[in-house]
């Protein structure tokens, strides 16, 4: 096991490093120099040039490359150019609209899914199951954006329960969970719809195990087998697609903060690219990448953890 | 379950249908504004109703169909152009440090955000249909290289192969004319849910403005500008979106019909 997490580990460090070098040099090749972009285009040159001094904008590529990466691994994410803020003060405000509404949809899609998964898996081919597989059909090919404008359509402006965006902020809690539901239900359908699908599948992979022939040649009924042995069993992919699902909705959240005018992560990414802010952007793009690279690690570990046999496997 | 094949085939052919007759005829001209006649919901003489600038919604699916069609089966073609190749180089050298860079490339291009990464060349390079493309292919080549890869081991093993080898082909020779051909219809299947991810991806990007510029219409876009509408005019709305939806719901019906009908173990497993 410590070899199996030593090998993981490893590749963890690798493909964070990798993964830093392709952002740096993504944002390398934008073109248009952030300095000109902040001093306007009647700016005198040798402004500019103090200004690109002083931003660090003259130093050689892997002099500037070396001090972003030392500066966030000790939590220095630079000063963002166009709010004139530390970039970590602008990630603390935006994560704590991104992170719970990622929760939130989480939270909402698992509790819609792993039923439904059961459900249908428990009584395959009967009306339940196609219905439901009906419903993760429609779920999957609905575009989550437009699945919130309807949401808002019908809640906000027809029924008006709920404001059409917008956020009032954590000194209200109530009101806050309020106005992230709309923006939840509609990041939490496609994946529920993939939750389930996945849950149906895992759970009749499971059904079929000579385990549960025994348990049931034992003298346990359909219903007893299905929660003590099959349920539990077929948990592992699901948790997987649910560790892939929250690094997904923390970064995918980005258009459906736009159509709800959300101050969170996506929009601080969209804005600082459409106003050159690029330190801004690598950063909380590798904090991204960081995420799901992390995630991923820790899904590995957890499976190597429960099942032996993926050790020897990779 | 040839019902999903013959549902899927139904919407696919019929969207597919729409956007090669608007390249001959569409019922109105999109390019031309009749703002008198704005917002009119679907009638007799505009039978899905007009938008904002009066322009005939029915037209605009049309071009908004070719639009998203275009998009999608690029970027799809990027992936298999690429990705596919990759898998059987990585298949042919298992076990080789080559073998390994490619699947680890894979995995660092999973890794990023897709959607983030899309938007951030958008921005990059330029709002435009070709930039999409090309943002929604990328994250194509890893699908089909991993998936070919995988599908190609298991064959590499085989007796025939064996065979191949003894008579003396190269292992070049051995991907194309014995492994690849007993790929093909996984790709298919493949290609096909790719193909739906890729009309939901380009709708998500010309939504906020990265995809297909204006005048070209794309369905994204009249999302976007139905969006302050929809208390007016919902009609404006809800035809863009289903439209969307019926072609996603078709391509996925369809990708799901031919895996079962190509793959008959999967047809007895899945009763």
């Amino acid at each position: 096991m410590i070899r199996y997490a030593g090998k993981r580990l490893l590749s963890l460090v690798l493909s964070l490093i990798a993964a830093s070098i392709v952002i740096f040099a993504v944002i390398e090749v934008i073109p248009g120099d952030p300095a000109s972009f902040m001093l306007g285009v009647n700016a005198r040159a040798d402004t500019l040039e103090a200004l690109r001094d002083q931003m660090g904008l003259n130093d050689p590529l892997h002099v500037r490359y070396f001090n972003w990466v030392t500066g966030m691994l000790t939590g220095d994410f630079g000063t963002s150019w166009t709010y004139k803020t530390p970039v970590v003060d602008l990630v603390n405000d935006r994560i704590w609209v991104s992170l719970p509404l990622a929760v939130y949809a989480l939270i909402l899609s698992t509790l819609i899914a792993f039923p439904a998964g059961i459900i249908a898996a428990s009584r395959r081919g009967g009306p339940a199951d196609m219905s439901i597989m009906g419903a993760t059909q429609l779920g999957v090919a609905i575009p989550n954006f437009w699945f919130a404008m309807i949401l808002v359509l019908i809640f906000a402006i027809n029924l008006r329960w709920f404001s059409a965006g917008g956020f009032p902020g954590w000194d209200n809690p109530a009101l806050a969970i309020k106005s992230l539901t709309l923006p939840a239900i509609a990041l939490a359908l496609p994946q529920a719809a993939i939750l389930a699908r996945v849950m149906r599948s895992s759970l009749l992979d499971t059904l079929g195990e000579d385990y549960i022939r025994t348990a049931r040649a034992k003298g346990l009924t359909r219903r007893q087998a299905l929660w003590r042995h099959a349920v539990r069993n077929a948990l592992i992919p699901v948790l997987t697609i649910i560790g892939l699902q929250f690094s997904f909705l923390l970064a995918g959240g980005i258009i459906i903060e736009q159509v709800f005018f959300l101050p969170g992560l996506g929009r601080l990414i969209f804005q600082s690219i459409s106003g050159r802010d690029l330190i801004v952007v690598e950063s909380v793009v590798m904090l991204l990448v960081f995420v799901v690279i992390v995630v991923n690690f820790a899904v590995d570990i957890a499976y190597g953890a429960v099942d032996p046999r993926l050790r020897s496997k990779s | 379950m040839t019902r999903n094949i013959i549902f899927g085939g139904v919407l696919t052919t019929l969207f597919t249908g729409l956007a090669i007759l608007s390249f001959f005829y569409t019922p109105y001209d999109i390019q031309s504004l009749d703002i008198p006649n704005k917002l009119h919901p679907p009638n007799g003489a505009n039978w899905l109703g007009t938008d904002h600038f009066g322009r005939d919604i029915l037209s605009m699916i049309m071009m908004g169909a070719r639009t998203s069609i275009a998009v999608a089966v690029l970027a799809v073609g990027i992936g298999i152009c690429v990705g596919i190749p990759l898998g059987l180089l990585a298949a042919a050298r298992r076990g080789s440090l080559l073998d390994e860079v490619i699947m680890r490339g894979n995995d660092l291009v999973f890794a990023f955000p897709s959607l983030v990464i899309a938007i951030l060349i958008t921005a990059i390079f330029g709002a435009s249909a070709i930039n999409a493309i090309i943002a929604i292919g990328i994250f194509n080549i890893p699908v089909f290289a991993r998936l070919s890869r995988g599908a190609a081991l298991p064959i590499w093993e085989r007796d025939f192969i064996l065979a191949a080898r003894v008579s003396g082909k190269s292992s070049f020779r051995i991907s194309i004319e014995h492994i690849l051909p007993n790929i093909t219809n996984l790709m298919i299947v493949q290609g096909t849910i790719q193909f739906s991810l890729g009309i939901l991806a380009e709708a998500a990007l010309s939504y906020i403005g990265l995809g297909a510029q204006p005048p070209t219409a794309s369905w994204g876009r009249m999302l976007a500008d139905a969006q302050t509408l929809t208390s007016i005019a919902p009609h404006t709305a809800l035809i863009p979106g289903l439209a969307i939806v019926l072609m996603v719901l078709g391509l996925n019906l369809l990708g799901d019909g031919l895996r079962d009908w190509l793959d008959p173990r999967l047809r007895r497993g899945r009763v």
